[in-house]
């Protein structure tokens, strides 16, 4: 039998997108959170350039606020890869006082990680930073190019955004701009998890049902941890309960599941009726929160 | 799973976002936490209806003025597939936008209301289409529920729209026309029964029976190299391969090439994706490949098979759509992208303005953003292109500002 190789659209168009980077930039960079997409990325960069390494660094920007899940497998994961990993610490920041973290209930250290990421940026002159926003996560976030283009502070002019005509990629900058690239951008939620189970990329355990520690409030899940603020009358009980992002643990809420394999995940997300970034507190503050963000320089 | 990707086109208020946030709920693509979103700023704005369209609009400054400026792109997805729609504005100002959502499209959703009929955004929309060869076009005939679902008038739509497909040289494509209403979802995902003399597909129906022969031309292949993979590793010491994707028709192993624009050949030796081989691949599959010679390949150069190669020219004529704020000039200089390569050109002439309303053309000594017209190129090295009606992938390209880094304008090789 004659072996055919079998198209997959978006995946191919994910190898086009890290390949056109490799060859347009000088100093790229993987921004890798431990979440599932940032680990599809990764499997998708292998696949671009085998079987040579991958070539460029992954960043982490840490916000010190982590799940210790995500942190075990993604020390597992670069060693396997024999990947080169960054990491720079928000704390950093905090303690040099070039932000400020914020108190009370809602507090996060989530949007703070802007500072730490444009620091990074500029430390090591990175020109492309790779992510791996969706354009289905977000109504702000469906309007983003593929090749966005970032200026010196790291902000999106997103009313004066090139044009990107057919599926050429125009990555030329001036000095001191940097391109944010999304290959995934065209993959939804579902699509992730579908290739998660044709390849058989291994995920951390958060992602799986487990027994945690946890409290409500305003109707959602939150993990009783010492970095998230807990109100008295907030009661902690264990629960089975998985994540759906895998962000800072004071803004990734919990959803209740039994879903202890991606089968069952899968299924779960196609019966489901909220969507992914539901669980994120971080776009409930308004309904321009994620745009707002986006200006500033965030992911 | 297959993907098809749709653009939509209409003028403001045609009712564009209603029907896409339709195709949204009726697939259960819109999950409630959206959909209470969508319940609240309808409740908001004093609405008894839900208002589908504040599921597209994605900026503030599009949700203050009620309109879409920018080129946002929604999924939704049944069993059968998965859709990408790149909603696009309908001002003649957006010309730029809609040239670029239905750039990457293979399947059109242009949008009448059947109170107005065809007007001369019609005539737009189904230009840029043409242009862009998109072969698969509904005609969804808007607002049904405003007109007493009159038969009558939306055959008087469907006869003007035909007298303007007369006016195009683009002959190749299926038109559906299809009356709807966004609105309460008639023939959307779901017939009509306000419309009973209506007896074909729904919407959705028409786009789940679409085969990928239907959208994707076959044309011989062409191959851009991307990158060189050297791994330079003990395993993989003297690995050379090439990456990029192919376009047109499938590669094999042991296909005879010819490598552009150095005219030299070799034949291919093996065909890997990740960590396998395999004797063909597919158009739009990104692979690598490794040839039985020692020839040297770089970005930009093109792989084809022997005999099939394009012919290598200095000049080309080209319709272009500016996108810059700075108008086109005979004389100036632009870097041109071709799939991966750059090179430097010159604007040798303006030739004409392309009406996009079939009016006519007219002599003009420049293009303005949003302006389409033919336009003659010289090339600072020999270019090795199809032309875009024969071979879409090899056949356009992107200006470059030199002095702005902007994507100036895209351009159809004649
Ligand atoms: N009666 C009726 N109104 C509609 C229909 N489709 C859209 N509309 C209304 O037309 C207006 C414009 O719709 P919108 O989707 O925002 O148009 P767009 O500018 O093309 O995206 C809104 O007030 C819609 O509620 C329809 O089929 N029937």
């Amino acid at each position: 039998m004659k072996k055919i190789l079998e198209n997959n659209v978006l995946e191919s168009e994910a190898i086009y997108i890290f390949r056109e980077v490799v060859a347009q930039f000088e100093n790229p960079v993987l921004l890798f959170s431990g979440g599932k997409d940032s680990i599809t990325l990764v499997r998708l960069a292998q696949k671009a350039f085998f079987p040579a390494k991958i070539p460029f660094p992954l960043l982490h920007i840490d916000t010190g606020h982590n799940f210790p899940e995500t942190i075990a497998f993604r020390d597992k994961l670069v060693k396997e890869l024999e990947l080169n990993l960054i990491v720079r610490h928000v704390q950093e920041n905090i303690d040099n006082g070039t932000v400020t973290e914020e108190t009370g209930k809602y507090s996060s250290r989530n949007s703070l990680q802007t500072a730490t990421l444009l620091d990074a940026i500029e430390e090591f002159k990175f020109d492309a930073c790779i992510g791996g926003a969706r354009r289905d996560e977000e109504k702000a976030r469906a309007k983003e190019r593929i090749f966005s283009v970032r200026n010196d502070f790291g902000e999106w002019d997103e009313k004066n955004q090139r044009p990107e005509v057919f599926d050429m990629l125009n990555g030329r900058i001036e000095l001191g701009q940097n391109v944010r690239v999304f290959p995934i951008s065209n993959w939804t939620e579902l699509d992730v998890w579908n290739y998660i189970d044709k390849e058989n990329i291994e995920i951390p355990s958060i992602y799986f049902s487990h027994l945690r520690e946890i409290f409500e409030r305003d109707g959602l899940i939150w993990s009783a941890s010492q970095h998230v603020y807990r109100d008295e009358d907030e009661l902690v009980e264990k629960r089975k309960v998985r994540f759906r992002t895998v962000g800072d643990i004071t803004c990734t809420a919990a959803v209740e599941s039994e879903a202890d394999s991606i089968d069952r995940i899968i299924e779960e997300i196609r019966a489901s009726t909220l969507s992914e970034r539901g669980a994120r507190i971080d776009d409930k503050r308004s309904e321009a929160a994620m745009e707002t963000r986006k200006q500033q320089g965030y992911f | 799973m297959e993907v098809l990707k749709i653009a939509t086109a209409g003028s403001v208020d045609d009712g564009k976002s209603t029907l896409i946030g339709r195709l949204l709920y009726d697939t259960k693509s819109i999950t409630t936490d959206k959909l209470e979103a969508i319940e609240k700023s309808s409740k908001k704005k004093g609405y008894d209806y839900l208002d589908f369209s504040l599921a597209t609009d994605g900026l503030v400054a599009e949700r203050e003025q009620g309109i879409t400026i920018d080129v946002a792109h929604i999924y939704f997805s049944t069993n059968k597939k998965s859709y990408i729609v790149a909603d696009t504005p309908g001002h003649i100002e957006y010309t730029r936008n809609m040239v670029t959502g239905a750039s990457t499209a293979q399947a059109s959703i242009i949008l009448i209301d059947a109170r107005k009929g065809v007007i001369e955004q019609t005539y737009r929309h189904f230009f840029i289409n043409n242009l862009l060869r998109v072969k698969e076009i509904v005609v969804a005939i808007n607002k049904m529920d405003l007109v007493n679902y009159s038969q009558k008038i939306f055959d008087e739509i469907v006869g003007d729209f035909k007298e303007l497909q007369r006016k195009s040289e683009f002959k190749d494509q299926t038109i559906k026309f299809i009356p709807v209403s966004a609105l309460w979802g008639e023939n959307i995902a779901n017939k009509s029964e306000a419309m009973p003399w209506y007896t074909g597909e729904t919407i959705l129906q028409y786009l789940e029976g679409l085969r990928s022969e239907d959208f994707n031309e076959v044309t011989p292949a062409r191959f851009s190299v991307q990158t060189v993979v050297r791994p330079k590793s003990e395993s993989h010491h003297d690995f050379r391969g090439y990456a990029g994707r192919i376009t047109g028709s499938s590669f094999k192993v042991g296909d005879e090439v010819t490598i552009l624009p150095s005219l030299t050949s070799s034949t291919i030796e093996k065909i890997h994706f990740f960590d396998e081989e395999f004797e063909e691949a597919p158009a739009g599959s990104s692979v690598t490949i490794t040839l039985t010679d020692e020839v040297n390949v770089t970005r930009g150069d093109i792989i084809v098979k022997s005999g099939e190669a394009p012919e290598g020219t200095k000049s080309l004529n080209a319709v272009v759509c500016w996108m810059d704020m700075k108008a086109l000039q005979p004389g100036t200089k632009y870097i041109l992208q071709h799939n991966t390569q750059n090179m430097a050109v010159k604007i040798d002439a303006i030739h004409e303005n392309i009406s996009t309303d079939y009016s006519g053309n007219s002599i003009v000594s420049s293009l303005k953003l949003n302006d389409i017209g033919k336009v003659g190129l010289k090339l600072s090295k020999p270019l090795f292109a199809d032309a875009y009606k024969n071979n879409k992938a090899n056949g356009k390209f992107i200006l470059i500002d030199a002095h702005t880094n902007n994507t100036a304008g895209a351009g159809f090789i004649i």
